[in-house]
């Protein structure tokens, strides 16, 4: 059970959050205009990476807030949490 | 029954509770403080279960949590009855019964045995490469029997009637273990003021000091060990900022320093009170954790040394020193390390006769130390063969005395194996910590992990005592030190320990002679020998995983703890690698089996999922419906009277409906109020609908894609003012329609200035439906009714009986229809009044069921039901509902990508059975031709299907490739008793023109 730091609430249980995915997977701003190849990407493709994993967690049994993380996937440990559309934190140490 | 074996003084029993219990119907006497095998042991007993593939004779080799052989089940009545404990960590109680498993028809004489005469012909993976074909008979014929004569105990039937608690904890430092280093790493780390965990799988905290030697060198900082263990739990019990919890195993260590712990509460109690939990699982979060887990002693891989009373060094030291029981009355040692001399020399003492040590080593030091009481040593010894059924009765060992070489045949009742320790890994291996091998122990040990741990003591290889107690104080003065200093930084993992200083303690794990015969045993509990793992390798196994799952070795409920180290060594010698280079297997979680009972804690019975009514339950409870489960939803399904089955009442409320009016419970569809200046861009940007036209006042049908463009929604949209909606859901969509909606609002369209709400249980939802709706419903409320007023999708705002009230002229049904929404707690008064009015125009309660038929009459789809998450809003007929004009919702590119267009789509259409009395199944295929007799590719399947009294015949909608061009077509769908050809249809079935909906 990942003990998950919330940016608003600080450190809850796993099972306050929602697991959301890949982050900084960006909608194209003009869908219409995408080939259908980047738009397969957009819509199918997603890294499945060893190691550092920049992804989307919801507090949706706490404030309900989205929020980013930076995970190792290896190890199930964070670098750090981030709000949405804020940078990740600078890699002190891995 | 007297016990012959039992000594008059010593041990940790309580002489003065005299406890009589049961063992395969026969009656013992033993002591409290003792266990089960203990018990028997002093009894004479010592055959109590039969092996699980061979069926073989076995006692305990083991006196504590390590036991892989005598596995028992305590039944207290039909529903406490616990399979597969091991009788060497069972606690006695008065009146306890226990019996023996895995035989028929009795211990002693058990025809499973035959596996034994059979053994040649069923070695590692027998079953895999045996029972291959017919393929059938594998499910048939031969997995139960394999499963009926190989096996462990037998589940209860009756339901548990105990209870089971669930406790969350914090602390700075988690202790597992509270042996010597374990105790020592409590106690320096509460003196530092941390707040502590202390927990021991045994009744008692002191773990291997419980059976010190008194004539050893066990004496911790000069005391006597019993004097020790007293003191330190006496420094700790004053503390408040201690938690000692015995009976207790930590058997799952989870990523961020969450570790499971088991405490088992009454197991131990002859009466257990009614006010306690039997178990109850602790989920502590531990800013710091102590492993002191200690290590297991590893028996020796010999000829026929799985007879019963052939046991571990350590199992003698214990029964001897903790329960002053003699294992035996003649006894050989097989050894390869030091350790065990003691225990040799302490049976001597104490009565037994030391026949000789027989020690794998060419030149022992330790030999002088017997020989000095007279105890013949033989030096590189090996194990030729064993004798005896029910007990071993001999062994046959060669070797060198005094220079010689010798081989002898010595009668025994007792040999005690000896091969060195395995430090108990389990909890530092599931934390992800990495290991490193021991040269000179011979084993593995912990090393650097990612999760703030420590290991002390036995666990990472110090296994003197002084040393242990040494480490153990600084692992809890550092853990105590690390979790103070912490200031809202999390720390990185603790620096590694420096590694113990090494002292060869040996570690033999082959003592089989060449010039040996029978099987060796590596694995008691699964049956597996030298030569299974040896075979294993030779068909071509390489990793020690596939080893181990081929040849069963270290699975099943003891994961190894006696045998892993021993099959690894017996692999990497055959594939001629290095146990590091070959590597251990995974250790799974739990440490120790774990019942069921304690992982569902209080979620069982009515506690077990919640159960979400609405405010008129009570009503339709009260009318006799029938309810069913949508979601955690309890919904009326239909309302029978006296005689009536489920289509008589669905027949019987369809008609009521269309031809006066119907009253229906929609509370539980979901609400979402979408708030503020952005919000009609905002349901734009989601809806495949344009909401830019629609005034307030108004609704509109809403479909929702995801971003794939596949249905993922749907339900009425209403806009009760220019920056408020009213957003309805399918049953089961609410959440997840709110989640989606939330996801895209806070993270790609942050700057849209919109609130959502979910209000699906503020409203009570009343559906009143049928062309005489409105008279039942005229003057009711400040709303005024009329056609022209309130028209078809439109929503008003008022109050009725003093009550707030948003009416929706909205129909599900194909009538003239509309939802009273009011707030959830005036929703069954208004039912009630409704009910009381309604009478007079023949009104009608209807549930899911006829809701169901009254819509597929119309061709409305019920997302989830007629669509899967591969259907498109053309393939559903609902392309209408697009806003041509947008630029832009979730799903609008991918409904341009060429699959999605394709003419041969699986398109919903309507289909008529040419038999209109048969209704054809849901799910069913359909088929281009009769008769199956090739594999065809069905065109589709059945979504909905039901008998439609109103028209008189079967109606259903289904998913048909290219299925509008096929209207008209007849098409097969195979049916019990044949197949049923359709004709391809319209989906709507009745009043095509809609003209009933407008009253
Ligand atoms: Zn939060």
């Amino acid at each position: 059970m990942l003990l998950i730091d919330c940016p608003y609430c600080g450190e809850r249980p796993e099972p306050e959050f929602a697991y959301g995915g890949q982050a900084h997977v960006a909608r194209p701003a003009r869908p219409a205009e995408a080939s259908d190849e980047a738009w397969a990407d957009y819509l199918y493709f997603r890294r499945n990476t060893r190691g550092l994993h920049a992804e989307r967690w919801r507090h949706i049994r706490g404030c309900g807030r989205f929020f980013n993380a930076l995970r190792d996937t290896r190890t199930d440990h964070f670098l750090g949490t981030y709000k949405i559309g804020a940078p990740p934190p600078p890699l002190a140490d891995t | 029954m007297n016990a012959p074996l039992r000594l008059t003084a010593g041990g940790r029993i309580d002489r003065t509770r005299r406890l009589e219990f049961s063992f395969d119907g026969r009656t013992y006497r033993g002591y409290a403080g003792d266990t089960l095998a203990s018990a028997l042991l002093a009894g004479g007993v010592h055959l109590m279960g039969r092996s699980f593939k061979y069926h073989r004779p076995r006692g305990p080799i083991a006196a504590g949590v390590e036991e892989p052989n005598a596995l028992v089940t305590v039944r207290r009545d039909a529903g406490r009855c616990t399979p597969n404990l091991r009788a060497t960590q069972v606690e006695l109680y008065e009146g306890l019964r226990a019996s023996s498993q895995n035989r028929w028809p009795s211990l002693r004489f058990d025809l499973g045995a035959l596996n034994d005469l059979l053994a040649p012909f069923i070695p590692a993976g027998f079953y895999y490469k045996t029972f291959m074909w017919p393929r059938r008979a594998w499910a048939a014929l031969y997995e139960p029997r394999i499963r009926a004569a190989a096996g462990l105990g037998h589940a209860p039937r009756a339901a548990d009637p105990d209870r089971y608690a669930t406790r969350f904890a914090h602390c700075d430092v988690l202790v597992v273990g509270a042996g010597p280093a374990g105790l020592a790493a409590a106690g320096a780390a509460a003196e530092l003021g941390a707040r502590v965990i202390l927990c021991d799988e045994q009744s008692e905290a002191g773990g291997s000091l419980l059976a010190a030697s008194p004539a050893g060198a066990e004496r911790p900082g000069g005391f006597a060990a019993d004097a020790w263990i007293e003191e330190q739990l006496r420094g700790l019990r004053v503390r408040p900022n201690v938690r000692l919890l015995t009976r207790t195993t930590a058997f799952g260590y989870f990523p961020h320093n969450a570790v499971a712990l088991n405490e088992r509460l009454t197991d131990h109690l002859a009466d257990p009170p009614a006010d306690l939990p039997r178990e109850r699982q602790w989920q502590v979060r531990a800013r710091e954790v102590v492993l002191a887990c200690g290590a297991i002693e590893r028996p020796l891989v010999f000829p026929g040394n799985d007879r019963p009373g052939i046991i571990l060094a350590d199992a003698a030291r214990t029964w001897l020193h903790r329960y002053a029981v003699l294992p035996g009355t003649r006894a050989v040692l097989v050894t390869g390390c030091d350790a065990a001399y003691q225990t040799a020399l302490d049976l001597a003492r104490a009565g037994v006769d030391v026949a000789c040590i027989a020690d794998t080593r060419p030149e022992p030091q330790a030999a002088a130390r017997a020989l000095a009481e007279d105890i013949p040593v033989l030096n590189a010894a090996r194990v030729r063969h064993t004798e005896g059924r029910l007990r071993v009765t001999a062994i046959a060992l060669e070797g060198r005395s005094a220079g010689q070489a010798v081989r002898m045949l010595q009668p025994c009742d007792l040999v005690l194996m000896s091969g060195g320790y395995t430090p108990s890994l389990h909890l530092h291996s599931q934390a992800r910590g990495n290991l490193r091998w021991s040269g000179a122990l011979q084993c593995f040990l912990p090393a650097e992990s990612r999760e703030r741990v420590r290991s002390a003591g036995a666990c990472r290889g110090v296994l003197t005592l002084d040393a242990a107690l040494r480490d153990g104080r600084e692992a809890g003065a550092a853990a105590a030190r690390a979790a103070l200093a912490r200031d809202g930084v999390r720390p990185g993992p603790p620096p590694a320990a420096a590694p113990p200083a090494e002292e060869p303690a040996g570690a033999a794990v082959d003592a089989a002679s060449p010039h040996g015969r029978g099987r060796a045993f590596v694995d008691w509990q699964n049956d597996v020998t030298s030569k299974d793992l040896a075979l294993a390798v030779r068909e071509g196994f390489r990793s020690i995983e596939h080893v181990k799952r081929y040849t069963t070795t270290g699975m099943a409920t003891d994961q190894g703890k006696t045998s892993n180290l021993n099959a690894l060594g017996i692999v990497a010698r055959v594939l001629g690698s290095s146990p590091p280079e070959v590597g251990l297997t995974t250790f799974r979680m739990p440490y120790n089996p774990v019942s069921f009972g304690a992982f569902a804690g209080t979620a069982r019975g009515e506690l077990f999922d919640p159960v979400r009514v609405t405010p008129m339950h009570p009503w339709a409870e009260a009318q006799g419906a029938v309810f069913e489960d949508v979601g955690l939803w309890k919904r009326a399904r239909y309302f029978p009277r006296a005689g009536e089955d489920l289509h008589a009442a669905v027949a019987r409320e369809c008609r009521a409906v269309r031809a006066g009016c119907g009253l229906f419970d929609a509370s539980t569809l979901g609400k979402i109020e979408v708030v503020g200046r952005d919000a009609v861009n905002f349901l734009n940007r989601l809806y495949v609908n344009s909401f830019d036209s629609l005034e307030p006042g108004r609704c509109r049908y809403g479909v929702l894609l995801r971003d794939d463009g596949f249905i993922y929604d749907d339900g009425v949209i209403a806009r009760l003012a220019a920056d408020r909606f009213h957003v309805t859901t399918t049953t089961g969509g609410a959440p997840r329609v709110l989640a989606l909606m939330e996801d895209y609002l806070q993270t790609e369209w942050p700057e849209l200035k919109v609130w959502l709400t979910s209000t699906t249980e503020q409203w009570a939802v009343l559906a009143v439906q049928g062309p005489r709706a409105r008279e039942v419903l005229q003057g009711l409320s400040d709303i005024p009714l009329g056609g022209e007023a309130l028209p078809h999708m439109s929503v008003a705002s008022g109050f009725i009986g003093g009550v707030p009230l948003r009416l929706f002229r909205v129909s599900f049904t194909g009538e003239l229809g509309y939802e009273l929404n009011v707030p959830a707690d005036f929703g069954l008064s208004l039912w009630e009044r409704l009910w009381e009015r309604g009478r007079a125009y023949g009104m009608c309660a209807y549930g899911t069921e006829s809701m169901h038929v009254l819509r597929a009459e119309k061709g409305y789809v019920i997302v989830g039901q007629d669509t899967d998450g591969t259907v498109t809003p053309d393939d559903a007929g609902l392309g209408w509902a697009i806003g041509k004009k947008k630029p832009d919702f979730l799903g609008r590119r991918s409904l341009s990508r060429a699959a999605l267009r394709a003419p041969e789509r699986r398109q919903l259409v309507g289909l008529l059975t040419l038999e209109p009395q048969r209704v054809l199944e849901e799910g069913a295929q359909v088929m281009a031709q009769d008769g199956a007799s090739s594999p065809a590719r069905p065109l589709g399947f059945v979504t909905s299907s039901y008998f439609s009294a109103v028209l008189g015949r079967s109606i259903a909608l289904g998913l048909v490739s290219g299925g509008r061009a096929r209207t008209g077509q007849t098409l097969y769908v195979p049916a019990p008793g044949g197949t049923l050809p359709v004709q391809v249809a319209s989906p709507v079935f009745y009043d095509p023109s809609g003209a009933r909906l407008h009253g």
